[in-house]
């Protein structure tokens, strides 16, 4: 199986501190790969610095003909911007020179049309992860980036919206980079995790990964230890 | 008032019309306005050494803009502070350099008489703002909502930023002839901040703010002619009542 992302000591360094370590991994093609860790472990720096807005050292490799679809964490927007859903899907599909129009993928992310047709301001959270799903489909990417993608979605919303992502990747046949708070998600969906915590990182598939004494050492002692 | 005259002033507003909309949406408003001052100084310069005074402006405003572009490169809170210090000490900077009635006009704004080459500049210039900002309109957008979602779009985002602030600078440029140094900077916004409470979708507030820049500019004009005032405080005040009638006028949820 080729590799659709291959990383080499792949380093940030923002305002003077190293924020991740020499990080070296690669991505199969076809695979899920879960980024997990506590607040600040870097896992957003990383997904920035792999799709180049990120000043880092070492290399990020893409294979050739890759096409990204990102879905960055929740954005910070005015509510009463005029700008519609499909005003801003109709702007991905141009840049993307996806050559088609947004109802594809209005339906595979079931947002309906007169909602898209609203302005972004008014969207709820989960209609508004919906769109920028749909927007990241657009063009047919190969690999998908998704940063948090259930952050400000209540957790029915959660489910559907994780099963809409696993439905997505056997259908279109892509590559997933999920960074994720959700680990029994990531252990029902990933096939390869990767835990970022302040020291060394680990990677391996979920069943290594997710064991109750790493868990409890990246993440701190579970809280229910701390009742006495 | 002459066809060349009105043809000007409609390109002019047009071309701020347009231009506003992004500057508004991207909350740049007061940097924006604050970029338009910079103008004064080349003003000032091109005065002295009997060059055309837009012309001078435009250097001028070039600069500010390589500024303005290399500073929001850098830290956030840094850049406001250095262009609100920046272009207060430009205006100080062209008061001196530019006096008596000279100074009152490139302040407030002066149509004067206007040469055919004059009128074809002008008339390209605007041209090419609004070209630029109806054609990258899908990028501007993009970029606007999330950069990052840009630049894994394909979008050059640095490129696409300076690109912006130039046809922003060529419209203040522009409109020095009309509003002078102090006002052009509100034609650019007041205009867009009317057709964002109006607009329910981009192509509205793009033509909306269009029609309010070109309504104002135009009734401003013969106004100002009228009662013998300078051209650019009554486009504004007309742009501004329009601004307080679109807050009434709310739009429904």
């Amino acid at each position: 199986m080729a590799n659709v992302l291959e990383v080499e000591r792949l380093s940030v360094r923002l305002g003077g501190a190293d924020v991740l370590p020499e990080l070296t991994f690669a991505v199969p093609e076809g695979s899920a790969l879960a980024v997990i860790g506590p607040n600040g472990a870097g896992k957003t720096v990383l997904f920035r610095a792999l799709i180049g807005a990120l000043p880092h050292r070492g290399t990020v490799r893409w294979a050739p003909g890759t096409r990204l679809g990102y879905v960055p964490q929740k954005l910070d927007l005015e509510r009463d911007l005029p700008v519609t859903g499909a005003d801003f899907l109709r702007a991905r599909a141009e840049v993307a020179g996806a050559g088609e129009g947004p109802e594809r993928v209005l339906e595979l992310v079931n947002l309906p049309r007169r909602v898209a047709d609203r302005p972004i301001g008014t969207f709820s959270g989960g209609q508004f992860q919906r769109l920028l799903l749909a927007s990241a489909l657009l063009g047919r990417p190969t690999v998908l980036l998704f940063d948090e993608p259930t952050a400000g979605v209540d957790e029915p919303g959660e489910e559907r919206l994780y099963e809409m992502i696993h439905r997505l990747q056997e259908a279109e046949r892509l590559t997933l980079l999920l960074i994720s708070h959700e680990l029994s998600v990531v252990y029902r969906h990933a096939t390869r995790v990767l835990c970022l915590s302040g020291g060394r990182p680990f990677l391996g598939p979920p069943e290594e990964i997710l064991t109750p004494e790493r868990i409890a050492e990246v993440y701190g002692e579970p809280l229910k230890y701390h009742h006495h | 008032m002459a066809w060349p005259a009105l043809a000007l002033s409609i390109g002019m507003a047009v071309a701020a019309g347009l231009v506003g909309c992004f500057a508004v949406m991207k909350r740049m408003s007061l940097a924006s306005d604050a970029m338009s001052h910079v103008a004064l100084p080349g003003i000032g310069l091109a005065l002295a050494f009997h060059l055309h005074p837009v012309l001078g402006g435009l250097a001028a405003l070039l600069v500010g803009t390589l500024l303005v572009w290399g500073l929001e490169r850098q830290t956030r809170i840094a850049t406001e502070t250095v262009i609100g210090v920046t272009f207060s000490v430009a205006l100080a900077v062209g008061s001196m350099l530019a006096t008596g009635e000279e100074l009152v006009d490139a302040l407030l704004g002066a149509p004067g008489s206007l040469g055919p080459w004059e009128l074809a500049l002008g008339l390209a210039g605007a041209a090419v703002v609004a070209a630029f900002v109806l054609a990258q309109r899908s990028r501007l957008v993009l970029a606007l909502v999330s950069v990052d979602i840009a630049r894994t779009s394909g979008i050059r985002v640095a490129r696409l930023e300076l690109l912006y602030l130039l046809a922003f600078a060529l419209t203040v440029a522009l409109g020095l002839r009309y509003l002078g140094v102090l006002l052009m900077g509100s034609l650019v916004i007041i205009p867009a901040a009317t057709a964002k409470h109006l607009a329910r979708n981009l192509d509205g507030m793009l033509a909306t703010s269009a029609a309010v820049a070109v309504a104002s500019t135009v009734a401003g004009e013969l106004l100002a002619a009228r009662l013998h005032r300078p051209t650019g405080p009554v486009i504004i005040a007309i742009a501004a009542g329009l601004f307080f009638a679109s807050l009434l006028a709310r739009r429904e949820a």
